[in-house]
């Protein structure tokens, strides 16, 4: 049976309050990861393997959390995203909200657009897409 | 040798799971110093917690490099978690059981178990435990530079591997001419 939003919420928030030592009260869905919760990089890598364990489903590097795209000059020039860097981010990232970001556009304001939302929407995305397999 | 918080490895399953023992003795400098006698308390030489993690670390450290031969730079990233119930006294035998929860390119999650021998009664006992978080940082630093040599598994680490008989997971370029087997 597909889990339903709250749920998923529920499930995302107990990952975060064990992987960052934060109260459940501070997760909040607009909650951002870095700078409300504290998250640093290798917390990225510890959230995305307890997803993978919560949820039975695999996480592609560079799927959930973007990689390697800062230092490509396509993407980003004087610190902003190009039109390019637009255009790969929200193929690549389609759990991230980006309204509002257009007009920024910072390399360094990136990171606030991983939420607690943003998880959940990436998580409701993967578990309704058909798995190849289980994490070995 | 120098900061190496372990004596051998006594088990090792490759990619999933490896033990090494460490002895604690009273020659061992930090003893004396953790804790000296103050006023009219006697000294209290107990192994400080933060080494116990340090072997933790190291062994689950080495399993996590072996997956890819060593070729990976295995720097400790995170602590998740470390509990420790019981002191541990000179005398006494620790034994670090460590298995990978999940590895992938950017790093690798570890859990660890710590056990104590106590020779008076020659029984092992579980008094603690760790989940470690360990990240690859050639593949997790882009535009930052490391030496091209793999500086985490040193010359140290080769001879606890040969003097437990696991040189084979060293690869020809990183074996002395000696472990060349």
């Amino acid at each position: 049976m597909a889990m339903s939003a709250d749920e998923i919420f529920k499930s995302v928030q107990g990952v975060l309050c064990e992987t960052l030592m934060v109260d459940e009260d501070e997760v909040t869905p607009e909650a951002s990861l870095v700078k409300d919760l504290g998250a640093e990089s290798i917390d990225f890598l510890d959230i995305v393997f307890r997803l993978e364990k919560k949820f039975s489903f695999k996480i592609q590097q560079g799927e959930l959390f973007t990689e390697n795209v800062m230092s490509n000059p396509a993407f980003v020039v004087d610190g902003k995203f190009t039109d390019s860097g637009m255009k790969m981010l929200r193929e690549k990232m389609p759990h991230l909200d980006f309204s509002g970001f257009d007009a920024d556009r910072r390399v360094d304001a990136l990171s606030e657009l991983f939420t607690v939302n943003a998880l959940c929407e990436f998580v409701k995305r993967k578990l309704a897409t058909p798995q190849a397999g289980a994490p070995a | 040798m120098r900061w190496l918080w372990i004596d051998s490895v006594v088990a090792f399953e490759p990619e999933r799971r490896m033990a090494a023992v460490k002895n604690v003795s009273l020659a061992e400098e930090h003893l004396h110093d953790h804790f000296p006698p103050e006023g009219e308390l006697p000294a209290q030489p107990i192994m400080p917690a933060s080494l116990i993690l340090e072997g933790m670390a190291q062994t689950a450290g080495i399993l996590v490099g072996s997956v890819n031969a060593f070729r990976e730079k295995v720097i400790l990233a995170k602590v998740a978690l470390f509990e420790m119930d019981e002191d541990v006294v000179a005398g006494q035998c620790l034994r670090y059981d460590a298995h990978i929860e999940r590895l992938d390119p950017a790093g690798a999650a570890a859990e660890g178990t710590i056990e104590r021998l106590d020779h008076r009664d020659g029984e092992w006992r579980s008094i603690g435990r760790a989940s470690l978080m360990f990240s690859h940082i050639d593949q997790n630093r882009a535009g930052v530079e490391f030496p091209e040599h793999n500086f985490v598994f040193g010359p140290n680490f080769r001879v606890i591997l040969e003097s437990s008989g696991l040189s084979r997971f060293i690869t020809p370029s990183q074996a002395p001419p000696s472990a060349k087997n």
